[in-house]
């Protein structure tokens, strides 16, 4: 020791014990840790794993002088398997999705906003956790279900009550897709109901505002950027579902002009083709591409649902 | 306006349970117009919830029982006739913690009108008039005339519960019950408000409730102690801190306990 000062006291006992800790406990505590900051970061390694693999598989058709991104985008031809002249235009599948997610998002917003409301502010104790417990069974049912209830119920019911001749169209996947995404949209929107502070509920009752007026003046405005990302969230389902409009939309490569059209979706033409398309083909390639204008799409609007997310919790 | 008596408030034999617990026994009082009136108290002995019988926002929780009388300006507040949103137009709040809602200062002091009124009363002029003589008569529209658009909760503390003051009035409150207005701010937002009130006295019958009894000593001519849901003296406020009648009173003033 080299102060001056005698009395300095001892070193801390714990220091003495850590250095007698047994090799394999210092050992297990790295690799666990190892493992924990493994799992941590691996959801990072997955998402950048899936993009370079999609990336990869359809990159080489971008380099392709027979392919044209323009053409790729923006023309309605879609004839991969065509002898003479395979065409990939994905141009009405763009349309499909567009037109199934936008009509989905008509009916399940107002749906759902109106439900989120009723749950937090309008009703008892018991009918909300009742009401909660059944929406979230209503999110778990598997799309492959909501598919066949398209498909079978809703495709009849269609043609008998729109006289449309076929029942598996763009209204028949708006609906089953806005009945998917309605649970996501209620349980986002009812969080961000109840977060909006108690103190401007009771501002507002106290100067003998109704119900409605306080959802419409106050509650909705203070919540709004949470039922943003509700109905972003909603979108981002939307766009990605596949199995439920694969068998609802009628699967038709058509730029819809009414709403009893047959549309066909991105994710149904990925779903349906990509097995019968040889690996390393141009067909397969571009289906491929399909997956990273997918992934770029949906990826976007997670992003700025996210962030919107975000900037609630931060107030 | 008020009554033959000169009662802003009477309330007789009220009651009110919380579930199954009894918060206020047997509340009988007469709160005189235009007067501010305290009410003081250990925590739990009721004042606030006697506070928010005055404009039934206790309502709000279902599990409040409520039986007794209460006379706002001569009529029983729990009559099945009365109109709820008219009795919160007369009988204005203010609360703990300053909440202003979260759009403009603007906004803020037109919400009730925006609310109430209609026709002519919505139209531009007649909101700035409002605006403009509501915040001069909380002292705010020296301060705030250039800030009207700024969003209310990036004020300070004490601007917005001037605020919270000014957004009752355009309603024209008969009473404004507040319910310890002072207890977020510092001393000198405290001596704002309390001269605000004396400013609004004798056009407003004013109710507060505080837990600081120099602010009620200073601020108010009358005085109402409760203990336990019960109210224990009721009398000038000069009376009740220098001599109390009852031994509870005395010794909750000399600070034995509460």
């Amino acid at each position: 020791m080299t102060e001056p000062n005698s009395a300095t006291p001892a070193p801390p006992a714990f220091a003495v014990r850590a250095a007698k800790r047994a090799a394999w406990a210092v050992v297990g505590e790295k690799i666990l840790e190892a493992l924990v900051y493994l799992c941590g970061f691996s959801a990072i390694v997955f998402v950048l794993g899936i993009f370079l693999f999609v990336f990869k598989e359809a990159f080489p058709i971008l380099a392709n002088d027979n392919f044209s991104l323009t053409q790729f985008l923006f023309s309605p031809e879609w004839y991969p398997t065509s002898e003479v002249n395979k065409r990939y235009g994905v141009f009405a599948m763009i349309a499909g999705t567009c037109s199934v997610t936008v009509l989905a998002m008509v009916i399940a917003v107002p749906f759902g906003l109106g439900a989120a409301i009723y749950i937090s502010e309008f009703c008892g104790h018991k009918t909300r956790e009742i009401l909660k417990i059944v929406i979230e069974f209503l999110a778990a049912v598997p799309s492959v279900v909501w598919g066949f209830i398209g498909l079978t119920v809703m495709s009849r019911l269609i043609v008998q009550y729109t006289g449309a001749p076929v029942g598996v169209n763009m209204l028949n996947g708006g609906i089953i897709l806005a009945l998917m995404c309605v649970p996501i949209i209620v349980s986002i929107s009812e969080d961000a109901l109840k977060a909006v502070p108690d103190s401007y509920r009771e501002a507002a009752i106290a100067l003998g505002v109704t119900r409605w007026q306080l959802v419409w003046r106050v509650l909705l405005p203070a919540a709004k950027n949470g039922l943003l990302a509700a109905v972003l969230l909603g979108v981002g389902r939307g766009v990605g579902e596949t199995m439920a409009v694969l068998m609802a939309t009628g699967h038709a490569v058509h730029i819809p002009n009414s709403v009893f059209d047959s549309v066909r979706t991105l994710t149904a033409n990925i779903a349906s083709e990509l097995g019968e398309a040889p690996a390393g083909s141009d067909h397969y390639r571009v289906l491929f591409l399909i997956g990273v204008l997918l992934f770029t799409l949906t990826f976007a609007v997670n992003l700025i649902a996210d962030t919107i997310v975000r900037g609630i919790r931060r107030k | 306006m008020n009554d033959a008596t000169g009662h802003s408030i009477t309330a007789r034999d009220v009651n009110l349970w919380y579930g199954k617990f009894q918060a206020l026994c047997d509340v009988t009082l007469n709160i005189k117009h235009g007067f501010i009136t305290s009410l003081i108290g250990p925590s739990g002995c009721g004042k606030t919830t006697l506070l928010r019988c005055f404009n039934r926002v206790n309502e709000r929780y279902n599990y409040v029982t409520t039986k007794g009388e209460i006379l706002v300006l001569g009529k029983n507040i729990y009559d099945p006739d009365v109109s709820l949103i008219e009795l919160r137009k007369s009988v204005g709040m203010v609360f703990q913690r300053p909440n202003p809602l979260p759009v403009s200062v603007y906004e803020n002091v037109v919400f009730g009108l925006r609310v109430h009124a209609g026709g002519d009363a919505l139209r531009k002029p007649a909101l700035d008039e409002a605006v403009e003589k509501a915040l001069t008569e909380v002292n705010l529209w020296h301060d705030l005339k250039d800030r009207l658009d700024h969003k209310a909760i990036t004020l300070q503390l004490e601007q917005q519960q001037k605020l919270c003051i000014a957004r009752l009035l355009p309603l024209k409150p008969e009473i404004i019950l507040m319910d310890e207005p002072c207890s977020a701010l510092d001393v000198e937002g405290t001596a704002a408000i309390e001269e605000l009130m004396f400013a609004l006295k004798g056009r407003y019958t004013i109710v507060i409730v505080t837990h600081n009894m120099a602010q009620a000593r200073r601020t108010s001519d009358e005085c109402i102690f409760m203990l336990l849901g019960k109210v224990i003296e009721h009398r000038r406020t000069e009376e009740l801190f220098l001599t109390p009648a009852n031994l509870q009173t005395t010794e909750y003033i000399e600070g034995r306990y509460g």
